[in-house]
């Protein structure tokens, strides 16, 4: 990556990754991948299951390591960063996991208190004004003394992402947030998303397969399908691309360049051999 | 012939995987011993851990020592007896105590009380990316979370073993002087002139901490390298308490050889 390309990164582009390649064995989950997300906006990555969506934050975070390619976040290059550096820039990135993550040990309270106790030496009325601060933002102030395992899946989810905001990052990073919420949480978490996004001034990356909620909150949506980038542009512009995969995903079509039946021998020949699968 | 090439293989894919872990399970070591000197200005991480693995294994400790001290006594004296020799049954309930059955026995449910709980309850953390987690807030989990548990069992072991024999020869008083007529000056005496500070008490205190090393590096080791599933998290903690017994078994062996072998 040459001084010019850092130094725009650093300007206008949050994340700048190229020509990412990612092999797990011999399974090749990424070839080529170029991506660019810009600072203040909200940017999705969509596609399939099973495209290793989360495998991209994972590497955007610094825990996998590419087999080539370079991944920059905030001007610096993470697969080339020394684990003091990284952890350094972690602390100006945010990550909401698809299960939360809550430690299921602490309350709510000193769940969201975790990171500042960790990264800060700030006197203990101050952190429990802005734990109570973060936990007003998504709404669950009341839950401050209760227990992970005595939240629904929603709020745990929030209470994460009072987590993820307790130091104020640069960025955050969703992992299938909407993924198994009833319809008022997936509302909540979509309106979060945005609302804190905006206010916080922070950019944001979300993994996601849900369609309608994420094209209503992203400035901007990526496609990845088998390893490589198979649509991006605006909502709009992705729902007017003639492109199959885009027709497939945003259309929700059972059939198509992601074809319906995972790749098998003859179906006849299969059911008169009589393999044994055990 | 075919048969023969599939054995090799299978043979060498094994030891291949078991070297492996060994490898794996030695850098981790590395690892956890680097991150002590960051537990230095947290120390109540530390104290709270042992609370978990060390006080609350106290009552398995207490009545698995009364009992062992107890049958020690028993059987102690009926050989005894044979020979004579009945008195001497406070040293040898002391010495079997305080050289061998202490460190092996207390290692052993250590084990199985606070070391499955360490495995289980780290490869839970990691099955539900409460360890991702983490490392993405930048807080290092060998530090925060491995560490604390590592050095507060290795803490726990020296005490809870002496806590074991110090109930078993309570135990052995029991049955010895209470219940089977052994004169109870006869008892504390023939302790006091037959247990010595530096090759009983001081070898013993060295077994259970040597024990308490390789207790609480498995424990946690096979928690942090589980496969994230419930099915990893199980299978990691049947290794923590196999690979533990035969580890202490076996050390308990070169150790008892190295303190006692030269007679």
């Amino acid at each position: 990556m040459d001084e010019k390309n850092r130094k725009e990164n650093r300007k206008g582009l949050m994340v700048q990754v190229r020509g990412l390649r990612f092999l797990r064995g011999s399974n090749v989950i990424f070839d080529g991948v170029d991506l660019d997300i810009r600072r203040g906006q909200v940017t999705a990555i969509m596609g399939p299951s099973g495209t290793g969506k989360t495998t991209l934050l994972r590497l955007l975070g610094g825990q996998l390591r590419p087999d080539s390619g370079t991944i920059l976040v905030d001007g610096e290059e993470v697969p080339r960063l020394s684990r003091k550096q990284l952890y350094r820039l972690r602390q100006r990135m945010g990550m909401l996991f698809q299960s939360g993550a809550l430690f299921t040990d602490l309350n709510v309270f000193e769940n969201v208190a975790f990171p500042l106790r960790e990264h800060t030496a700030l006197p203990e009325p101050i952190i429990r004004d802005l734990v109570l601060i973060k936990l007003q933002a998504v709404g669950l102030r009341g839950t401050a003394p209760m227990m992970p395992a005595e939240l629904s899946g929603g709020m745990a989810r929030r209470v994460a992402l009072a987590r993820a905001i307790a130091l104020d990052p640069m960025m955050i990073m969703y992992d299938e947030p909407f993924t198994g919420q009833d319809p008022t949480s997936k509302g909540v978490i979509v309106q979060l998303v945005r609302l804190l996004n905006d206010a916080l001034g922070m950019t944001s990356i979300i993994v996601s397969h849900d369609v309608n909620e994420t094209a209503a909150i992203a400035d901007y949506i990526y496609l990845i399908s088998e390893g490589r980038v198979v649509g991006q542009g605006t909502p709009d512009a992705l729902r007017r691309d003639p492109s199959p995969w885009v027709d497939q995903f945003l259309n929700a079509l059972p059939d198509g360049p992601v074809p319906f039946h995972y790749p098998a021998p003859d179906y006849a020949e299969d059911l008169l051999a009589g393999a044994d699968f055990g | 012939m075919g048969f023969i090439v599939g054995w090799i293989r299978f043979l060498g894919r094994r030891g291949l995987r078991f070297f492996a872990r060994l490898g794996r399970g030695h850098l981790f070591l590395l690892n956890l011993l680097a991150a002590l000197p960051s537990l230095l200005p947290r120390p109540g991480l530390v104290v709270r851990e042992l609370y978990s693995t060390g006080v609350r294994s106290m009552s398995i400790i207490v009545v698995s020592g009364l009992f062992v001290g107890m049958v020690l006594g028993l059987q102690g004296y009926n050989t005894l007896s044979r020979f004579g020799a009945a008195e001497s049954l406070g040293a040898l309930v002391a010495l079997s105590l305080v050289r061998e059955l202490g460190p092996v026995i207390t290692a052993l449910l250590f084990m199985g009380r606070a070391g499955t709980s360490l495995t289980a309850e780290i490869g839970l953390m990691k099955a539900t990316e409460q360890l991702s987690g983490m490392e993405m807030m930048a807080v290092d989990p060998v530090k925060r979370i491995m560490a604390p548990r590592f050095v507060a069992a290795f803490l726990a072991m020296p005490l809870l073993a002496a806590i074991f024999s110090a109930v078993g020869v309570l135990g052995g008083y029991f049955v010895g002087v209470g219940l089977l007529g052994v004169d109870s000056g006869v008892f504390w005496s023939q302790m006091q002139a037959n247990v010595g500070w530096r090759p009983d008490i001081v070898n013993g205190v060295i077994k259970s901490a040597v024990f308490g090393i390789v207790v609480a590096w498995i424990a946690v080791f096979e928690g942090y390298d589980a496969v994230p599933t419930s099915e990893g998290v199980s299978r990691a903690t049947t290794r923590t308490v196999v690979n533990g017994a035969l580890a202490v078994l076996a050390l308990d062996f070169v150790l008892t050889a190295l303190m006692y072998g030269a007679g």
